[in-house]
């Protein structure tokens, strides 16, 4: 696993009070792991943070799965 | 009860008469305080009297970057935000047919669009720290609405609705969004009323007497406390009974 995409379980998993194991790559925030939509917009804003990027509105929008986010993640992060 | 020690507030419109009334209820519950307005020495004023746990984050309201830089500089001053309290206001009255676009845009640019540009910020580091308060200076006009006020009583009761929304939306963090709405409150405006004026006003509040900048605090310093946690979306209203609402 990528070091993008280990930070990113954490926050997941941190962030949602869900097991790890759960956390996978076609994990659904709001449908498998139990997200509210605002949930979903802290998510991205600690993804911004511990990134050190800006995920646009737009971008944002089409992050629903955990892989999204590494993926987004993996092409835009600064660090 | 009302305890604010370690608590960290910003107020807007310190430097008028309800905000300084507002600003010093909550330091004297041991809060830490971001006095904001446009007038620095007044602020100045302020916080030399209130002595430690001040801080002065002035910023004109009508513009929009100085209200962007608002709340990070009381964050950066304070280390934090658990208060809001937007009281800084405006009034440009005129008849409605007469109304200018520039009275209308200048009085909900200060009461409505900064408000919400404050608290988009707020919200923000509230969310974070799961804990905030919010609360926002409306007036009886907002509900009542009055001749010659149209611009503000639009914004007023634009507070109203946008303190609702926002209340539905972080109430299971921990924040609270509510409005206190004064009535006729002592002020230097007041103060000019000759005795038939003031007779007239005090017609209509059976409390038979003007309200305080004291009596607003109290409103605010109950909904800022911890103590007011499952009151939100709410409308305090301190207007001596003039209006049962
Ligand atoms: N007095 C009443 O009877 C009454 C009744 C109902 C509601 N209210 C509401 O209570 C609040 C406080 O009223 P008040 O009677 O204390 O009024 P005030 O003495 O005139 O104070 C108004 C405050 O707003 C600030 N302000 C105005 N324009 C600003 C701008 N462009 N940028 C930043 N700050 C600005 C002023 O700061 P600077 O002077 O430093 O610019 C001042 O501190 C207002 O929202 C008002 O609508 C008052």
């Amino acid at each position: 696993m990528s070091d993008i995409a280990e930070r990113v379980k954490k926050i997941v998993v941190e962030h949602l009070g869900v097991d790890a194991e759960k956390v996978t790559d076609n994990a659904n925030f709001i449908d498998d792991l139990g997200a509210d939509s605002l949930d979903t917009v802290e998510l991205v804003m600690a993804f911004e943070e511990e990134f050190g990027v800006e995920i646009p509105d737009d971008a944002a929008e089409t992050i629903v799965t955990v892989g999204d986010a590494i993926k987004f993640l993996e092409k835009n992060a600064s660090a | 009860m009302f305890d604010l020690s370690g608590r960290k507030a910003l107020v807007t419109g310190a430097t008028g008469g309800i905000g300084g009334a507002i600003a010093r209820a909550l330091h004297a519950q041991g809060a830490e305080v971001a006095l904001s307005g446009t007038r620095r020495e007044a602020l100045d004023a302020l916080a030399g009297e209130l002595g430690g746990r001040t801080h002065v984050v002035p910023a004109n309201l009508s513009d929009k970057e100085a209200v962007e830089g608002l709340v990070p500089a009381a964050e950066a001053a304070m280390g934090g935000l658990d208060i809001l309290v937007n009281n800084a206001g405006i009034t440009r009255d005129n008849l409605f047919m007469r109304m200018k676009d520039e009275e209308w845009e200048a009085v909900v640019a200060v009461n409505l669009t900064a408000s919400f540009r404050l608290m988009r910020a707020a919200v923000k580091t509230m969310m974070r720290r799961r804990y905030g308060r919010i609360v926002s200076i409306g007036s009886v006009v907002g509900t009542t609405g009055n001749p010659g006020q149209g611009n503000y009583a639009a914004s007023k009761a634009g507070l109203v609705g946008m303190s609702k929304a926002l209340a539905a939306e972080v109430a299971s963090r921990n924040i609270t969004v509510n409005c206190v709405a004064p009535g006729f409150i002592e002020s230097p405006m007041t103060d000019a009323l000759n005795d038939k004026q003031r007779e007239s006003i005090l017609a209509n509040v059976p409390a038979g007497r003007l309200g305080t900048g004291r009596d607003v605090a109290a409103a605010v310093l109950y909904l800022a406390s911890e103590e007011a946690g499952y009151v939100t979306g709410a409308t305090l209203h301190v207007n001596g009974g003039m209006a049962m609402i």
